[in-house]
């Protein structure tokens, strides 16, 4: 029998199967040739553009803009690419409403920047449709590095060391490789396969020996890849999920917005997903957004998304919480759970509101609730790793570790932003201090 | 609503807007559907002479030159005179011009250079009922080649002789179409004043090449691999038909001879700068290729209001206005200093004006850290190229420097009066004002 979005519980196929096409399709369709050409003469050409300011990985935007505009959106693919190598997935990832296209000077003359992001996506697009690798390793060094982790830092690193004529073993705990670029991030920014085909597409440098289901602590030590290796770059990640802290959540229903959007990734029919009919997700970042959008994407009647603070106070940026809301998601802030209900399975949750300095008012609601979805932070997971600054991987300079030849980067190091961009940007600036250090020219 | 009616040597229309010889007026369905829009005339596409018509190229007539989102700014052709027969058209023009007797019908001609063949021609249009006729010295393309158009007018007496054959051996007014592809404009223009024309019209189009197809490595529009050069025309053309319009009313021994605007017309504004340069009337073609015939609609309103926001209430009163304004250099007032001002509030913190001057100019703007962008007094000349690369109108301004002020460039006091090169103590040839 068929279900539907009235069907009470957790259950798959709530929707006709258009509708997860629809729903899952490319959030912004790729620009054809002539609105690239329009978008990029919106460009002025900024004397130091502060949109490259504005960029972690400090693309030179105007330059890279020009080249489409002059109808060589290969070359412009090449200027991306020389300063962030994932600048594909980077197009549709980054939050460019807060990065470069917030200091786009037209953002602040007229309110409507140049589309930046999505101009990168149309270079790089044609540039890889063209299946060509741009870059050639260096002569050989006979150094070899571990990277372990195998998401946007470690790829990052994995390329420029690679380039450098290092020999690269990359590991990674999961089974495909890619990080959150595979396994996280809303499918409908990233669709058709882009994150394997653009892990295909960076691998073709040569040199970059790939393992999987190779997890640090388990089939793999630290202090083995020290002894086997020149140097060590850990892209880890962050692989704990915080807990909501009170009694019931353990209940069935309650899970973990990561693995929700993992297997959404992952799934091969998005109609034997299951997705509850009243979903709360608890959290007011990027992936409680992705895992509420999802869902109602998925067929959920009423999905809600419950924060502890104002709005203003979100890490989802202004952009991600109106997305969230033209696809009927139902934001509420300054709430914070405070006890689950149901008889072993979640049936209702209640939440206290709260003030912006998180003093509880007293004040409580039941909302039904037949699925919740933590995403309320994550925390770096494993011992026997270098030292650590405030939970985080603590590093100095270009994520140099506490420990002589270990370098960090990416959500698990300390002083990221948690952005892909930031990732690509700290795993490429380590692939340097890695190079320097082991060809002797460190500073 | 101000009154736009036109007299133009004795040709009436109710307003100055005529369809330039071209495509767009090459049969009486085109001409007709013109009228109807509102031009206020037409000079119908260049009759040759009796005879087997001319043929045209069988692959692309025009290339192109676009700006953002593909704006047409330049075209260009190599389309040739009209191409059916001669009885075809003057049919045509007589019925068009009896139907439409308050419109200005003007026949535009191109024959071989000898007596004969001018007569005949005459002879044959007169018959249609037309205003007046325009003698085609313009066309660089193909019919140059064959010792017509551009070839007739780039020689003076060649210009001056069939302007008389014509004033001869017709009653209508004659207007001379000039081709800018001569180094000094006036000279065919006093050629064709002393062979008796009663007005001139310009520019025709300007020798080019649009485009290089860089697979084929041919110019374009590129015809089985080969290119010709064509005519340019559009709105890249207008500020060189601007200074040819000028040139002529600003000359002495020219005064007086009426001047048909050609050049680039796409707007009200670009006829009424036409106008005050010295215009009588103007002539359109690319902008209504562009657009159809309906922009005539816009160029009516716009050049009503801009007549009653001035005050003007006749065309004769917006008709050469701007040319006694018009100044060799060395007449231009050196005691003039102006500096860039900057309004940070409009300012958008580009930095183009920043990188246009520290890089190409005089190193007159500074930017701090925190991208502020300030004119330096001590080295601004004024140039003007920072306002120019502005993306945001009215951000930066040349203001005047008022006299008895010090200039930071020179440490100078700017001067109340005027001097200009011919006194200055740096020029040669200078002679000190008495």
């Amino acid at each position: 029998m068929s279900q539907n979005t009235f069907t009470p519980g957790i259950v798959a196929g709530r929707l006709d199967p258009g509708e997860y096409t629809a729903n899952f399709a490319d959030l912004h369709p790729p620009l054809d040739p002539h609105e690239a050409l329009v978008a990029a003469d919106r460009c002025y050409f900024c004397h130091d553009a502060p949109c490259i300011t504005a960029c972690p990985t400090s693309i030179d935007i105007p330059l890279f803009i020009r080249q489409i505009a002059t109808d060589t959106p290969e070359a412009a693919a090449r200027t991306i690419f020389d300063q962030n190598i994932l600048g594909g997935m980077c197009a549709r990832v980054c939050p460019t409403e807060t990065l470069c296209e917030e200091a786009c000077v037209r953002e602040a003359a007229e309110g409507k920047p140049v589309l930046i992001g999505r101009l990168q996506r149309y270079a790089t697009d044609t540039a890889m449709a063209a299946n060509h690798h741009p870059y050639s390793r260096a002569e050989p060094t006979g150094k070899r590095v571990a990277v372990v982790g195998a998401g946007p830092a470690g790829l990052a690193c994995a390329h420029r060391l690679a380039m450098h004529g290092h020999d690269v073993t990359l590991f990674d705990a999961r089974d495909r490789i890619g990080g959150l670029n595979e396994y996280g991030i809303a499918a409908y920014k990233t669709v058709g396969g882009f994150a394997r085909a653009e892990v295909d597409w960076l691998l073709q440098i040569g040199g970059i020996e790939v393992k999987t289901g190779q997890r640090l602590g388990e089939q793999i030590s630290l202090e083995g890849l020290r002894g086997d290796f020149d140097a060590v770059f850990l892209g880890v990640g962050l692989g704990g999920v915080n807990a909501l802290g009170f009694a019931g959540e353990d209940s069935s229903g309650i899970e973990d917005a990561v693995d929700f959007i993992a297997d959404l990734r992952q799934a091969h029919d998005l109609a034997k997903l299951p997705v509850g009919r009243d979903v709360v997700v608890i959290g007011g970042g990027m992936t409680a957004i992705d895992a509420a959008v999802q869902a109602r994407l998925l067929g959920a009647l009423n999905v809600t998304l419950v924060y502890r603070r104002g709005r203003e106070r979100m890490n989802a940026s202004p952009y991600e919480q109106d997305l969230a809301a033209s696809k009927g998601v139902r934001i509420v802030t300054n709430a914070r759970p405070v006890a689950i209900h149901g008889n072993g399975a979640v049936r209702e949750i209640e939440l206290e509101y709260t003030d912006d300095e998180l003093r509880p008012t007293g004040q409580t609601i039941r909302l039904a609730a037949d699925q919740v979805f933590k995403a309320i932070g994550q925390t770096l997971t494993g011992d026997d790793l270098p030292a650590r600054d405030g939970g985080k991987l603590a590093v100095t300079g270009p994520g140099r570790t506490s420990i002589k030849g270990v370098w960090a980067g990416g959500d698990c190091a300390a002083g990221g932003d948690d952005l892909t961009v930031t990732a690509v940007a700290q795993g490429r600036d380590v692939a340097e201090d890695i190079h320097a250090s082991l060809t002797g020219k460190a500073g | 609503m101000a009154n736009l009616a036109s007299n133009f040597i004795g040709i009436k229309s109710p307003n100055p807007f005529w369809l330039a010889s071209a495509p767009p007026t090459d049969k009486e369905y085109n001409v007709r559907r013109a009228f109807e829009a509102g031009w206020g005339g037409v000079v119908w596409k260049t009759l040759g002479e009796e005879g087997p018509p001319v043929v045209n190229v069988n692959g692309p007539r025009y290339g192109a030159i676009w700006g953002a989102d593909r704006r047409l700014l330049g075209l260009n052709n190599i389309e040739l005179i009209t191409d059916r027969p001669l009885q075809t058209n003057l049919d045509e023009m007589t019925r068009v011009k009896k139907d439409w007797p308050d419109r200005a019908l003007v026949a535009s001609l191109m024959v071989p250079v000898n007596e004969d063949a001018w007569k005949a021609i005459l002879d044959r249009v007169a018959e249609t009922g037309c205003d007046c006729v325009e003698l085609n010295f313009g066309c660089p393309h193909g019919m140059s080649e064959r010792g017509m158009g551009s070839a007739v007018g780039q020689v003076p007496e060649y210009v001056q002789q069939v302007a008389e054959w014509c004033k001869k051996h017709t009653d209508l007014p004659v207007i001379v179409k000039l081709t800018p592809n001569i180094s000094d404009i006036r000279k065919p223009a006093q050629a064709a004043k002393d062979g008796g024309a009663d007005a001139v019209s310009l520019i025709n189009t300007i020798n080019s090449i649009t485009s290089v197809d860089l697979d084929l490595f041919a110019p374009e529009p590129t015809i089985d691999g080969k290119g010709a050069h064509g005519g340019y025309c559009g709105p890249a053309v207008k500020p060189i038909a601007l200074n040819m319009v000028a040139e002529i009313a600003r000359t002495p021994s020219l005064a007086g001879l009426p001047i048909s605007g050609i050049g680039g017309v796409t707007t009200w504004r670009d006829a009424a700068e036409f106008m005050a340069l010295g215009a009588g009337n103007v002539q359109v073609c690319t902008a209504a290729m562009t657009y159809g015939f309906k922009i005539v609609q816009e160029m009516i309103s716009g050049l009503s209001q801009f007549m009653d926001e001035k005050g003007f209430t006749s065309i004769d009163q917006l008709v050469g206005r701007a040319v006694p304004n018009l100044s060799d250099w060395q007449h231009l007032n050196l005691n003039y200093v102006a500096k860039a001002r900057i309004d940070q509030d409009a300012c958008i913190k580009c930095g183009r004006c920043y990188a246009a001057c520290e890089d190409t100019s005089h190193q007159a703007i500074t930017m701090s850290p925190d991208r502020v962008f300030e004119v330096d007094d001590s080295e601004c000349v004024a140039c003007n190229l920072c306002v120019n690369v502005c993306p945001v109108e009215g951000c930066i301004t040349m203001e005047q420097l008022a006299p008895g002020t010090v200039d930071q460039r020179t440490g100078k006091v700017v001067p109340a009066d005027y001097a200009n090169w011919t006194t200055h103590p740096n020029n040669p040839g200078s002679c000190a004002a008495e």
